[in-house]
C-alpha cells in the first residue's frame, strides 16, 4: 500500500523552486559555475543530488558547465545548468552544440543586469535575445520566462519534457527578483506531476539510424553506451551523424531542425491571459513585469479602462498567433520591459493591423511597478 | 603479422561513409589511432563500452573512423563533455583525443583541472607543435625561434610541456611517446587507459606539411628520424649528470601516483548525504 502523497505548501525562493522542479522533472545531473544571482541553484541541488543518486559538480567555468551538461545528457541522464549574463555568454558555445546534436538539457539563466559584469545584484530583462539567438548559425531553440517561485517549479518540469520530447535546449530565463523573492509555493504531489523521457531506441542496434527523419521530426536517441554505438558531431550531419557537405543533405538536416520544433508550436508555446475577454487596451509581459502588470491593469479598469494582460511564458519559438489575436481585438498595446525593448520589437513585427504598439521600459536596474504601467496606460489613452 | 592488422582494421573501423581519411599522407595521427585501437583490442574493452570524444583539428577527426561511442565535440572542449560522460556513467571507458592546441591552448583550462579533478578519464594528446588543419599557426608548443605561418619572423613565446604540465596539476598517470616509438606507444595507451584516475599520453608527432616544411625539417621520414634522435628514455635522463639539451625531450612514464578517484569520493558524498537525511 503506498500512501497517497499530498500537496506541499512551502516557502521557496525562486532559485529553489528552480530546484524543486528540476529533480521533480528527473534532473539527475548538474554542473555549473558560481555566480549571482543564480548559485543559490547548484547550492541547493549540490546538497539534495547525491541524496537521491544523482550528481552535481562545479566544473572551472560556465563553458566547462555546459558541456558536462551535454556529456552528462548524452549518457542518459537529464541535465541542467545556472547561470547569469556573464556564464549564458560563455555557454552559448556548447549551447549551440546541444541545438546541432539535439542533445535535450535545460539552461536557467537569472538575468541580472548587462552588459558585462553589468548590475550583478539588480533584475533586468536583457538576455532575451541573446537566448534565442546567442549561439551562432540559425537554430532553433526554446526560451520560457518565470514571474513567480511557483511558475519556476512548473516551468522548470515543462523545461525539462520539451526538452525531452523535441531533443532541443530550453532556456528559463528568470531573474533577480524573481529568483530571490521568497513566496509560499504549492507543490503538487509528484504522481501528479506528468513528466516525459525523451523516446530511446526500439529496434536493433543494427537497424538505428540515429538522425533519420521521422513524422515528428524527432529521431529516437540512445545513450552512450547502450549498444547503439554511433557518432555524435558539432558539425552538420547526415542522417547516420557523419559530417557531410552535400547540400541535399545540409538543407534537409537544418529544416528538420525548425521543423520539429514549429511541429510543437501548440504546446510549445504557453501563454496566459488575464481580463482579456473584453479588453479594448492590453498590456504584454512576461517575467516579473507580469506581477506588476496584474496589478495595473485591475488600477486601469477601476479608471474605467477595459485592460487586459497578456502574459507570454514562451518567448520563443514567439507565440505569434496569440499575439496577432490581443494586436486584432486591442486599440492599444503596451509592452513593458526591463531592457531597451527587446520583445516589444517581436510584437510590433507581427502588427498587421495598425494597432498602436508602444513599448515602456527600464535600464536602471529598478523593477517596473503597477503604478508605472497604469499611468503610462491612462496617459497614452489621453 | 599482415593479417593480425587486417583483422583489426576490420574489426574497430568504420566501413561506412567516412572513408577516405582527411590527414595528409605520412601524418602522424594514423599511427596514433593504431596505436590506440591495438591497446584498446590488447586490453579487451567491449566497443560498447568505450567512448572516445574528442575536439577540433586534425585529431578531432580521429573518432569519426572508429566504431566506438564517438563525441566530435567543440574546439578544446572534449575533456568538459568527458566529464559529464563519465559522471553520468562511470562504468563507460572515456577516452578523449585532442591535439596540442586544443588540449594547451583553447582547452588549457579543462585540462589543468582534469587532471587536478581525478575523474578516470584518458587524455591522448598528439603534439605536432603546430595548428595544422588551419593552415600552420603556431601553437603552445611551438619551439621559440621555429616558423609558423603566423610567425613568419620567428617565433617569440616559450613553450607548455604538455606532460610536466598535466603532471604538475595532478594527473594520476603521464606518459610521453612518440609516432617513432610505436610499441611504445600502444604500451603508453594500455598503461593510461588502465589507470584508476586521471591519465595523460603526450605524443610527440610529426606534421610535415605545416611544421617540417616551414622549418625546412624534410619528409615524414625524416621528421620520425628527427624524434628517434631527440628522444631520450625517461630511465636514461634520470641517470644524466647534466641537464637534457633543450632540444632534446624524454620519453616513457613520467608519472605515476595513487590518489583517490572523483567518482569514487563522489559516491562516498552519496552515501554519507543519504544516511543523513
Amino acid at each position: 500500500m503506498t500512501k497517497r502523497q499530498s500537496k506541499k505548501r512551502i516557502l521557496l525562493q525562486g532559485n529553489e523552486a528552480v530546484v524543486e522542479g528540476a529533480l521533480a522533472a528527473g534532473c539527475r545531473f548538474f554542473a555549473g559555475y558560481p555566480i549571482t544571482p543564480a548559485s543559490e541553484i547548484s547550492e541547493v541541488l549540490s546538497v539534495r543530488l547525491p541524496k537521491i543518486g544523482g550528481t552535481f559538480i562545479q566544473m572551472e567555468d560556465e563553458i566547462a558547465s555546459m558541456g558536462a551538461i551535454v556529456g552528462a545528457s548524452l549518457a542518459g541522464v537529464k541535465s541542467m545548468t545556472a547561470t547569469s549574463g556573464p556564464g549564458f555568454s560563455l555557454m552559448q558555445e556548447n549551447l549551440g552544440f546541444a541545438c546541432i546534436a539535439e542533445v535535450p538539457c535545460v539552461v536557467v539563466n537569472v538575468m541580472r543586469g548587462g552588459p558585462s559584469t553589468g548590475l550583478p545584484t539588480n533584475p533586468a530583462q536583457g538576455d532575451v535575445m541573446q537566448a534565442r539567438w546567442g549561439t551562432h548559425g540559425d537554430h532553433p531553440i526554446i526560451v520560457l520566462a518565470v514571474s513567480t517561485a511557483l511558475e519556476c517549479f512548473e516551468i522548470t518540469v515543462k523545461a525539462f519534457n520539451l526538452s525531452e520530447k523535441y531533443r532541443v535546449p530550453v532556456i528559463i530565463l528568470s531573474d533577480e527578483m524573481v529568483a530571490h523573492t521568497r513566496e509560499t509555493v504549492t507543490l503538487p504531489p509528484h504522481d501528479e506531476i506528468e513528466v516525459i523521457d525523451r523516446i530511446t531506441p526500439s529496434m536493433p542496434p543494427e537497424w538505428y539510424i540515429p538522425y533519420k527523419n521521422n513524422s515528428k521530426g524527432v529521431p529516437p536517441m540512445s545513450a552512450l553506451g547502450d549498444g547503439f554505438r554511433h557518432h555524435v558531431t558539432g558539425l552538420v550531419h547526415d542522417v547516420r551523424g557523419f559530417p557531410t557537405q552535400t547540400p541535399h543533405e545540409i538543407e534537409a538536416f537544418i529544416s528538420r531542425l525548425f521543423r520539429k520544433v514549429t511541429q510543437g508550436f501548440h504546446e510549445i508555446q504557453i501563454t496566459q491571459s488575464y481580463l482579456m475577454d473584453d479588453a479594448t487596451v492590453a498590456v504584454i509581459a512576461y517575467g516579473s513585469v507580469v506581477r506588476s502588470a496584474q496589478r495595473a491593469i485591475i488600477d486601469a479598469r477601476n479608471q474605467g479602462v477595459k485592460a487586459g494582460l497578456l502574459q507570454l511564458t514562451t518567448l520563443f519559438p514567439f507565440p505569434r498567433h496569440v499575439v496577432e489575436n490581443v494586436l486584432k481585438q486591442c486599440r492599444f498595446v503596451l509592452v513593458p520591459e526591463m531592457n531597451i525593448g527587446q520583445i516589444s520589437r517581436e510584437v510590433k513585427r507581427v502588427n498587421q493591423f495598425g494597432t498602436h504598439v508602444e513599448k515602456y521600459n527600464r535600464i536602471d536596474g529598478q523593477l517596473i511597478t503597477p503604478d508605472e504601467i497604469c499611468v503610462k496606460l491612462l496617459t497614452t489613452l489621453g | 603479422m599482415p593479417k593480425e592488422v587486417t583483422k583489426l582494421i576490420h574489426k574497430y573501423l568504420r566501413h561506412d561513409k567516412t572513408f577516405p581519411h582527411v590527414w595528409c599522407p605520412g601524418c602522424g595521427n594514423g599511427i596514433v589511432l593504431g596505436a590506440l585501437i591495438r591497446a584498446i583490442d590488447k586490453i579487451g574493452l567491449q566497443k560498447d563500452e568505450v567512448v572516445l570524444a574528442s575536439g577540433i583539428g586534425c585529431s578531432g577527426r580521429m573518432n569519426v573512423y572508429v566504431d566506438f561511442n564517438t563525441l566530435h565535440t567543440t574546439h578544446g572542449r572534449s575533456l568538459t563533455f568527458a566529464t559529464g560522460v563519465k559522471l553520468a556513467n562511470p562504468s563507460l571507458t572515456v577516452i578523449s583525443v585532442m591535439g596540442d592546441g586544443d588540449a594547451t591552448a583553447i582547452g588549457g583550462n579543462h585540462l589543468i583541472h582534469a587532471a587536478r579533478r581525478n575523474l578516470n578519464l584518458t587524455a591522448i594528446i598528439i603534439n605536432n607543435q603546430i595548428y595544422g588543419m588551419t593552415g600552420g599557426q603556431y601553437s603552445p608548443t611551438t619551439p621559440y625561434g621555429s616558423y609558423a605561418s603566423t610567425a613568419v619572423y620567428g617565433h617569440i613565446e616559450h613553450t607548455f610541456s604538455i606532460a610536466e604540465l598535466t603532471a604538475t596539476a595532478g594527473a594520476a598517470f603521464v606518459g610521453r611517446g612518440t609516432v617513432y616509438h610505436v610499441t611504445l606507444l600502444q604500451k603508453l595507451i594500455e598503461k593510461a587507459i588502465q589507470k584508476r584516475g586521471f591519465s595523460v599520453v603526450e605524443i610527440m608527432s610529426n606534421c610535415h606539411i605545416h611544421y617540417g616544411r616551414r622549418n625546412k625539417m624534410g619528409d615524414p621520414v625524416t621528421m620520425l628520424q628527427w624524434l628517434k634522435d631527440h628522444a631520450v628514455p625517461v630511465e636514461k635522463a634520470r641517470e644524466m649528470t647534466s641537464d637534457l639539451p633543450e632540444d632534446k625531450f624524454t620519453i616513457g612514464i613520467l608519472a605515476d601516483v595513487e590518489k583517490p578517484i572523483y567518482t569514487e569520493e563522489y559516491q562516498k558524498i552519496r552515501d554519507q548525504s543519504t544516511s543523513k537525511q
